[in-house]
């Protein structure tokens, strides 16, 4: 093994984040991702750019008509245009996504901080609570907790399943940052710096979150992924989004019904929702083989 | 060896009434009118909250609350649905449907996964692993709700080559479309983790050691390696049963298959908290049980486990 | 099975190395991790190959035995010739049957070398399995006796243990079991007591060249410690950059080296009678084998470098002696003749 050790390249020296940057720019999967969440994006913010139809003007007659000049996707049992409401699914999809990452991202960066950071009793507390939380599977977990949520039954369910899959999908990321913590904070240049007289404070925020913050960064961009899954997952079984919220889960729900009438209604939903979702595991991936080039 | 189980089984007691805590914590506490929850939106007769009331007891604090609800849990009393059938009947009635079509996607999943991942691993960067990496990035992608419903309309209406749905008393052959959609859901990672272990194992110092041994090379991997590398994959097994259950809500519905699913599903749809609430915990339990199992297989299967 | 002493002249040396040449070719850049290295081994004799981590020794070990890893390493020239067969030429079916059977391999660490999920019983039992046909309960015994002659005690109780369970020194006793198990000529012993105690690395080096005289072994030593080569090795071939830059009888080596490289590796051990003196050392790093230096290799380290042995050129390997010879231009300036 020792021969391998100095095969490396001598290059100039780069910093890791300006080599996982380097790597990053050339890798193909990186900018189709980014592409494809910059258009996810526009179409959550503006579905106006996308469509002029009104995904709420459904008209019974219309019913599994094809495809027609707007109607691109042709239309649903209840006669909407097929097009328009999946351009318009994607902003309860971005939205749910994006702020139960940010809660369950904020928790686990709590938890996996403080225990790794303090090790000790708390952090034999707070894994043994870690542990009970990875016993309750997360649909099953979000089943009961998004019903108990979502008892209003004026709500549309975008807040009880946002606060849901926040509250239960953060494990992960605290496992993740807990680990890495430790790796940081056993490294000989943090242990320099503590002996320098630097604080508890100055240590954690700067030595050993900025490198442990790339990994983390890395589950978080996955776990977007998966929450939009697992949105469009409640939804679908019914304890999701409702009422007048247009879901990509609703949608394909719906569809399942009519499937051997009209696939469309059932595919479009489905092809945004896999895509979507295949940008973030894509961008999380790109962004991992950037810093850990170990397996390549 | 001992000291290890001693260790896993004190931490499943931990794990077991914390996670059953937890899950009836979600459902009743803090709560103005629990039973209001338990039924949903639907109007509630007196007779109907006083059953209720009685049955969950919740006249008394909470805590006196959570230790019927363990009571029952450990006496196979997992409630009544607003129905009036009995949890654990219903359970009896639909796990082995469930149990079949689990069981076969998790053989269908690992078989895949060990197979493509071993390949992969052995020829990293070449066309095959390549493809793989595509394909187990797009399955991975594809959530339950949207490959169910798309392989139901490709393989079973469009092409035909499978049945449409499954009943009851389904066949194996019927449950193969359901069952390779429910692997879909764990074989990608599965897949990878092989993939990386056997990378990771066929760089190791022993590897070396086997083939100035002399060994073939089927050898080598098959007796070397793969012991090995088998070791974190089992482990995902037991994990990958939690996305398995979740999986198999959506599957069974959408295949009509009257397993455990399926009544949960119709449970969360009819508002039937009791029963969606035993169903719960009863899957809970289950998946503490099987993920105990694969902890200890794992000593079997890690020597320096067993002797820590 | 082939029988693999079909071709075999017993008259050619037991082994021969000749002109060597290994690549290894990863996204960067090749690296030339041996070129040119050529040795020879006889039976009963111990050759040591000696250089620092990194110079191509442990990679030409592996490139004899066959077992480089590749991709990304390569053979790209030269010959290993046992009995005056070129393994290099052979099959992988046929090649196989000399790995163990002829040419076995001792590991450095051990704990790493043996495979943490199976006995040492089944490590050491497969071979005879698989190479001599025996029965599980035939090869156990024949592991339990092998056990026995590398002196580890209590080794029917033992047989059952799995690495882990073992310290680090009977791990290498298990190591050279495994290698000894079927009666190879040559054995390779790649930084065998490296990773072990000092008090430890005396016993196995002891145990090592005890075995190897019961058995009139070719004991083919790689190491970077010259205190071991001193008192096991009959000959050594000094390794730098992938090339053997000297090769001599031990005491020759050590009373009047030829070579600068040599000789700096020399000053730069420890002496009790040098004590108070500042210690020897070689300036500069070994070279990037991405990027060897033209002419000498050794040649940006070198006190003697001159001119000459910056050009393309590399010095030839000029005969000193009987068995000595040394590639630089100016062996006479180094021997102080």
């Amino acid at each position: 093994m020792s021969e391998t050790a100095l095969l490396e390249s001598p290059g100039k020296p780069r910093g890791l984040a300006g080599d996982a940057w380097h790597d990053l720019r050339r890798s193909k999967i990186f900018w189709l991702a980014a592409v494809l969440i910059v258009v996810i994006l526009l179409m959550a913010a503006w579905p106006s750019l996308f469509t002029s139809a009104d995904p709420r003007d459904c008209v019974l007659s219309r019913q599994h008509d094809g495809p027609t000049g707007g109607a691109i996707f042709g239309y649903d049992f209840q006669g909407c245009d097929v097009y328009a409401k999946t351009v318009y699914g994607a902003r309860y999809s971005i939205i749910v996504g994006v702020f139960a990452t940010l809660i369950a991202g904020v928790i686990g960066l709590a938890f996996g901080l403080a225990a790794g950071f303090f090790g000790g009793w708390l952090d034999a507390v707070l894994s043994r609570f870690i542990d009970v939380m990875l016993g309750i599977p997360l649909l099953l977990g979000a089943i009961v907790l998004a019903k108990r949520l979502s008892a209003d039954p004026a709500s549309n369910g975008v807040f009880a399943v946002t606060v849901t899959l926040g509250l239960l999908g953060w494990t992960t990321a605290a496992r993740v940052m807990r680990s890495s913590v430790i790796a940081a904070k056993n490294q000989d240049y943090v242990a320099a710096a503590r002996m320098l007289g630097a604080g508890n404070g100055r240590l954690l925020f700067r030595h050993i979150l900025p490198n442990s913050l790339a990994s983390y960064i890395v589950v978080l961009t996955i776990l977007l992924g998966i929450n939009i899954a697992s949105e469009a997952t409640l939804s679908f079984l019914g304890i999701g989004l409702k009422g007048d919220a247009i879901s990509w889960g609703i949608a394909i729900s719906e569809a399942t019904g009519y499937i051997r009438v009209a696939a469309g209604p059932l595919i479009w939903p489905s092809v945004f929702l896999a895509v979507t979702v295949l940008a973030f595991i894509m961008l999380g991936d790109a962004v991992r083989d950037a810093f850990d080039p170990k397996l390549r | 060896m001992f000291r290890y189980i001693v260790r896993r089984l004190l931490q499943m007691v931990l794990t077991f009434f914390g996670a059953t805590f937890i899950v009836y914590a979600l459902m009743f506490a803090v709560q103005d009118d629990p039973i209001q929850a338990l039924v949903g939106e639907k109007p509630i007769t007196d007779s109907q909250r006083a059953a209720l009331t009685e049955r969950y007891h919740l006249g008394d604090n909470f805590f006196a609350q959570y230790w019927y609800y363990i009571k029952g849990l450990l006496t196979g009393d997992f409630g009544t649905s607003m129905t009036n059938r009995k949890v654990a009947d219903m359970l009896a009635d639909a796990w082995p449907v469930t149990l079949r079509l689990s069981v076969m996607a998790i053989v269908i999943a690992a078989t895949i996964a060990i197979l493509a991942g071993v390949v992969s691993a052995i020829r990293r960067g070449s066309i095959f692993d390549n493809a793989t990496l595509v394909v187990t990035l797009i399955v991975l992608a594809m959530p339950i709700v949207v490959i169910a419903p798309i392989a139901q309309l490709v393989f079973g209406i469009k092409l035909g080559w499978f049945p449409v749905t499954a009943g009851r008393d389904a066949s194996l052959w019927q449950l193969l479309l359901p069952a390779a959609v429910l692997a879909s859901l764990v074989v990608a990672t599965e897949l990878r983790v092989t993939r990386a272990s056997v990378a990771e194992n066929l760089r190791a110092d022993y590897v070396r050691t086997a083939r100035a041994k002399g060994l073939t090379g089927a050898r080598v991997i098959g007796v070397h390696v793969l012991r090995n590398s088998l070791i974190p994959v089992i482990t995902l097994i037991g994990v990958d049963l939690g996305a398995l259950m979740s999986g198999a809500i959506v599957t069974e519905k959408v295949f009509n298959i009257p397993g455990v699913g399926f009544n949960l599903f119709r449970g969360i749809r009819t508002e039937d908290g009791p029963l969606v609430v035993g169903f719960v915990s009863v899957l809970v339990i289950v998946f503490l049980v099987v993920n105990l199992i694969v902890d200890l297989l794992y000593a079997a299967l890690d020597p320096r486990i067993r002797y820590e | 099975m082939t029988d693999i002493s079909v071709g075999l002249d017993p008259r050619a040396p037991l082994l021969h190395v000749d002109d060597l040449h290994v690549e290894f070719r990863t996204r960067d850049g090749v690296a030339k991790a041996v070129n040119g290295a050529s040795f020879y081994l006889q039976p009963g004799e111990t050759l040591a190959i000696l250089g620092e981590s990194g110079c191509g020794k442990s990679v030409t070990a592996q490139a004899v035995m066959g077992i480089l890893d590749s991709p990304p390493g390569h053979v790209t020239g030269g010959q290993v010739l046992y009995r005056g067969v070129d393994l290099l030429k052979l099959a992988e079916k046929d090649r196989r049957q000399f790995r163990a059977n002829r040419i076995a391999m001792i590991f450095q660490d051990a704990l790493s070398a043996l495979n943490p999920v199976y006995t040492v019983g089944f490590q050491l039992a497969e071979l005879f399995r698989k190479h001599r046909g025996m029965s599980r309960s035939a090869a156990k015994l024949k592991a339990i006796e092998l056990l026995d002659q590398v002196r580890i005690p209590a080794a029917k109780d033992r047989i059952n243990d799995y690495p882990h369970q073992f310290s680090g020194g009977m791990r290498q006793r298990v190591m050279i079991a495994m290698a000894l198990a079927l009666d190879p000529e040559v054995l390779i012993a790649d930084e065998p007591t490296t990773a072990l105690d000092v008090t430890v690395q005396a016993q196995i080096m002891g145990l090592l060249a005890e075995l190897q005289r019961q058995r009139n072994m070719g004991l083919l030593l790689i190491t970077h410690d010259m205190g071991v080569v001193a008192d096991v090795a009959d000959r050594i071939s000094v390794m730098y950059a992938g090339k053997i830059v000297e090769e001599a009888p031990v005491h020759d080596i050590y009373a009047r080296p030829a070579h600068p490289y040599t000789k700096a590796l020399l000053e730069s051990i420890p002496r009790l009678d040098h004590k108070g003196r500042e210690l020897n050392v070689i300036r500069g790093l070994p070279p990037s084998l991405t990027d060897i230096p033209k002419g000498c290799a050794f040649h940006p380290r070198c006190g003697y470098a001159r001119e000459i042995c910056r050009m393309d050129q590399e010095p030839p390997a000029y005969q000193i002696a009987a068995h000595r010879i040394a590639r630089c231009h100016f062996i006479r300036e180094v021997l102080g003749v």
